[in-house]
Formats: C-alpha cells, structure tokens, sequence
C-alpha cells in the first residue's frame, strides 16, 4: 500500500488522520473543560455563599486547576490491602473514558465544506448518534460499580450499590425524556436533530422533555440534589472513597467530563445545538454558539448544586419511578400523537 | 415543590451578585474595635519624653507574670522619660500574656495600654518576645540607627507617625472614637475649655500572685 493510499484511508465518511485529530482535539478540551469547571464550580459556590474562591494561584486564582492536577499527580496512592488488584487500576480510568466516549458523536458544529470536503464536527458521524450516547453513558456506572467492589470497603461498596441502583432507574426516564425529541426530528442522528430545531428549538416544543432530561442528567452525574452516591455527610465519599491520589483525580475527571457531555446532550437535543437565537445571528461561529448554550447548562447544574438539598434516598426512588418514567411516557404519547395527527391531516 | 425551587434559587441567585463578605487577610485588615485589648503600646508624652517611670507596678500587677521591666536612671541632660527613672528594658511575653489590662490599670502615669494590634503570630517562638522597641509609641526619630527591629512588630504605628508626625496613634484613635461618639466639635454646657476627653484613673487592683 502506497503512503498516499494510508493517508488518504477512509474510515465512514472521514480520513482516519482526521479522526484522530478531532478525538485529540476534544480529549485536550474536554479535560480542560473539565479541570475549569470545577474552578468555576468554585467560584459559584463561593459567590453564592458570599465568599470570594480561589484567588491565589495566579490571576483571580486561574491557574487553581493546574495547581490542583499537580497536586493530585503527586500525592501518595494509597490503595486497601484486601482490593482487588486489577479491577481497582482499570474503574478509575474506565469512569474518565466511559465519559469522554460519548461525546464522539457530539456535532459541535454544523457540516462545513473545506476544499469542497465535507467535514463534520464530530468524531464520527453516525446516524443513530443518540443511540450511541444512550449505550455509552451507560457504561458509568461499571466504573462506579467496579470501583466500589473492588476497593473492598463498605462505605465504596454501599455508595456504588446507591449509584447504580440511581443510574439504572434514571437512565430509563433519560432516555424516554429523549425520545420526544427523536419522535419531532424523525432521526437518531444528532446532525439532523439540530438541523430540524432551525424554525423552533425543542425546549420550545418539549418543556417538559427538556426538564425531565436536566432532572435526570443531574442524577446520571451523581449531582445535589440526587448526590446519594457520594453523600459526603452519610457515605465518607462513596464509592471512591478508598481512592487516593491521581486515581481519584479521574473519578473526578469523568464526574466533570461528563457533566460536560450531558449538557452537550442537552444542547444538542433541545437547544438547537449549534444554531443562533436568531437566524441574523449566524455571523457568530457555531460553535460558539453550542458552547455558550452549554457553558449556561453547565452555570444551571452548578447553581442548583448549591441550592439544594440532599433528596432521601426512598424519594429519590420514587421521583425516578412513579414521577419522572411516567411524565416520560406521557411526553411520547401525547408528541407521537401531534405528530402523527398533524401527518394525517 | 416547583414554587420553593424557583425561590430557592432566586435566592441564591440573588447572593451570586452581592458583595462577597471575605477578608483577605493579611492584605485587608478590619481595624480592631475602639476598646480592644491587643497588643500593648508604650505610650509618650507629646514632647516625645517616654510616660514610662520604670516603676515596675503593671509586672507586678500582671497575673501571669509576663513582664520584665528593668528601670535605670535618666540623665537630667538627656532625659528619657520625665522624672528620675525610665524603663531600660521593657519586654512582654506575648505568648505568656492573657491581655486582661490589669498593667494598663496599675499604670499610675498610663504609660501602657492595650492597643489594636492583634496578628501576633509568628513562626519563631523568641520573636513572641515584644521588645520595648516594638511597644513603644512611634516617634519621628525613633528608631533611627538602632537597626531592625526583630520582631518586626511597631511597624504599624511607625507608618502611622510617618503620615502624620508628631501625633501619637492612641491620640488619634482616641479623637476618632470621641467624634464617633459626640459627632464633630460639639461645645460641651459648662466644661467649654476643658479637653473633651477626660482618661479614667482607676485604682490598681490586688492581685494575689503566689509565685
């Protein structure tokens, strides 16, 4: 095989050096993203508490978040005698990556053409996108899971039982709360999802999908007020709490990431992704239009997260079950029915 | 439920875009209370002459027994203080010290008092030591050619001598406080004439020191 034919090999509709530049690209940011949320995280939580937050490390404490990855890298690991070795390794890089893996699909932009290429901006492009991301985000809770197993501790195991049993029971009410907007734009490729909220975003046409998801998306990302799993005042820290170090730096990494990508999610879904408030407005790249949506998301999780209060854990249960999964079908019957008397008509 | 939410968070809204309460110390400082017994100061007259006797009365007064005073004679060329006797040494144990005040009561010339100053931590215990260079009442010369000062304390008020010279810090404080109180040159009924601020003299108390 010839250099040229390696270089221009095609994987689905992109060149494979492209791929692998755009998942370089979004790896770099999302971490990025992810170390700075929980500066801004700080900072929210001390305005509303009425204090200042990081300001030493540099400018307004802007360099907070290096500091603490350098501080993280060089802390002792210390690990329990009685874990088990492999699996305690793997959970903590299995939570950083099960969140960085959906936001592969995620089109941070519309199609644009470079050199009459058509070049999309998300790692791969597939047409059942959403599909993907409901598979992958599942995938969470094994290194929740597996990370309390393996630690061999009961505070790890009893906060990992807490969290998948909440991950199972809103990832159903999550997914049906999606459904809404798949039923609206015909298509399980985000692309064509953003591209049919031209005339009016879903959260328009899908209050109550669009609440249903926010609630569950907090509850995925393990966030006050659905923080059972962590619950600092019951559970020391959850299911890593035998995690030291960089370990625990990724846990926390994925915790973040994916707060990223599920407000990515929303954005994409219900806030017309990458398309402006109003259509004069499209001077302005796309994305950063999706990232201003999404950076708002991001302001709202953080903002309820030092609103509220802890919800009990039979509460939470019941919000998940006799609440949310029912409003969930509700939303897909009464927007199947629309749609489909409006086709008839 | 969906009421309390929204107002809940309306709320917390709301303190995201008020002042932040926080005091960054040690750059911002909150000025102590009028009457706050901090460190001690050594206070002067306004001619500059130390009120200090040497008399040893507040080591004797302090229930702890963390002053060290050690008197010598002045020189009637050069005095230090008016009267026979100044205070060579005068040096508080800051670590010992319980800042009752007993000293500033036992002054019969209310050379010591209590002042303002409250950062008295320190990473080297013998620099806990004040010397009587750090009490002592700033004074434009003062200070000058006898080095740094170790404990690095005093610096406060040398500042507050080099903005307005000549006037003592207490005095100043003291000035802010009355008007504070009385509002600005308020001409008193029947006392005009007389200072506005008349210091209480109280009877030293016993103490019973069993060392």
């Amino acid at each position: 095989m010839m250099l040229a034919d390696i270089w221009s090999y095609q994987i689905g509709p992109d060149y494979w050096w492209l791929i692998v530049l755009k998942g370089v690209i979004i790896v770099l940011f999302l971490a990025t993203a992810a170390a700075y949320s929980t500066y801004a995280e700080r900072k929210v939580a001390a305005h509303i508490q009425l204090r200042i937050g990081p300001n030493r490390v540099g400018p307004l404490g802007l360099l907070q978040p290096a500091a603490d990855a350098v501080k993280l890298l060089f802390k002792e690991n210390v690990a329990p005698a009685g874990r088990d070795k492999l699996l305690y390794l793997v959970a903590p890089a299995f939570a950083a990556a099960a969140a960085i893996f959906a936001f592969a699909v995620i089109p941070v932009s519309g199609v644009s053409t470079v050199h009459g290429y058509q070049l999309h901006w998300d790692i791969a492009h597939l047409n059942v996108g959403l599909l993907y991301i409901l598979a992958v985000t599942s995938l969470g809770v094994y290194a929740i899971f597996l990370g309390g197993w393996s630690a061999n501790s009961k505070y790890s195991l009893l906060g990992a039982l807490r969290s998948s049993a909440q991950l199972i029971s809103y990832e159903m009410a999550v997914a049906f709360a999606l459904m809404g907007a798949v039923i609206l734009s015909q298509s399980l490729d985000l692309e064509q999802i953003v591209l049919a909220q031209h005339r009016a975003w879903f959260v328009l046409l899908q209050p109550l999908g669009f609440l249903l998801y926010f609630t569950g998306a907090l509850a995925e990302t393990n966030r006050l007020p659905f923080d059972l799993p962590e619950a600092e005042t019951e559970l020391v820290a959850g299911y890593h709490t035998e995690y030291s170090g960089m370990r625990f730096g990724f846990y926390f990494l994925g915790e973040y990431i994916n707060m990223v990508t599920v407000c990515s999610i929303a954005t994409v879904l219900f806030l017309g992704g990458w398309l402006p408030i109003l259509p004069f407005l499209d001077f302005i790249p796309g994305v950063l239009w999706f990232l201003a949506k999404m950076l708002l998301l991001l302001f709202g999780m953080m903002w309820i997260r030092w609103t509220l209060p802890r919800l009990r854990y039979d509460r939470l249960m019941n919000l998940g079950w006799k609440v949310m999964l029912p409003l969930g079908l509700l939303n897909i019957a009464v927007t199947g029915a629309v749609v489909a008397v409006k086709a008839s008509l | 439920m969906l009421i309390e939410i929204v107002r809940g968070m309306a709320f917390t809204l709301r303190k995201l875009f008020s002042k932040p309460i926080t005091l960054q110390w040690p750059e911002e400082q909150k000025p102590a209370m009028p009457r706050h017994r901090g460190r001690h100061v050594l206070h002067r007259y306004d001619n500059g002459l130390e009120k200090c006797i040497g008399c040893e009365l507040c080591s004797g007064a302090c229930p702890v027994g963390c002053i060290y005073v050690e008197p010598a004679e002045n020189d009637p060329a050069n005095p230090v203080a008016p009267g026979e006797r100044y205070a060579r040494r005068y040096e508080i144990n800051l670590m010992r010290c319980i800042y009752c005040g007993y000293c500033a009561e036992a002054c019969p010339t209310e050379a010591i008092t209590l002042g303002p100053r409250y950062d008295l931590a320190d990473y080297r215990r013998e620099r806990t030591v004040a010397v009587k260079e750090d009490l002592l009442e700033a004074w434009p010369n003062f200070g000058a050619g006898r080095g740094q000062n170790p404990l690095g304390a005093g610096a406060d008020q040398r500042g507050q001598a080099a903005r307005s010279p000549g006037v003592s810090p207490r005095l100043a404080w003291d000035e802010d406080e009355r008007i504070r109180r009385e509002g600005a040159e308020q001409p008193v009924p029947g006392n005009a004439g007389l200072a506005p601020h008349v210091p209480t003299v109280t009877e030293p108390r016993r103490v019973k020191r069993d060392r």
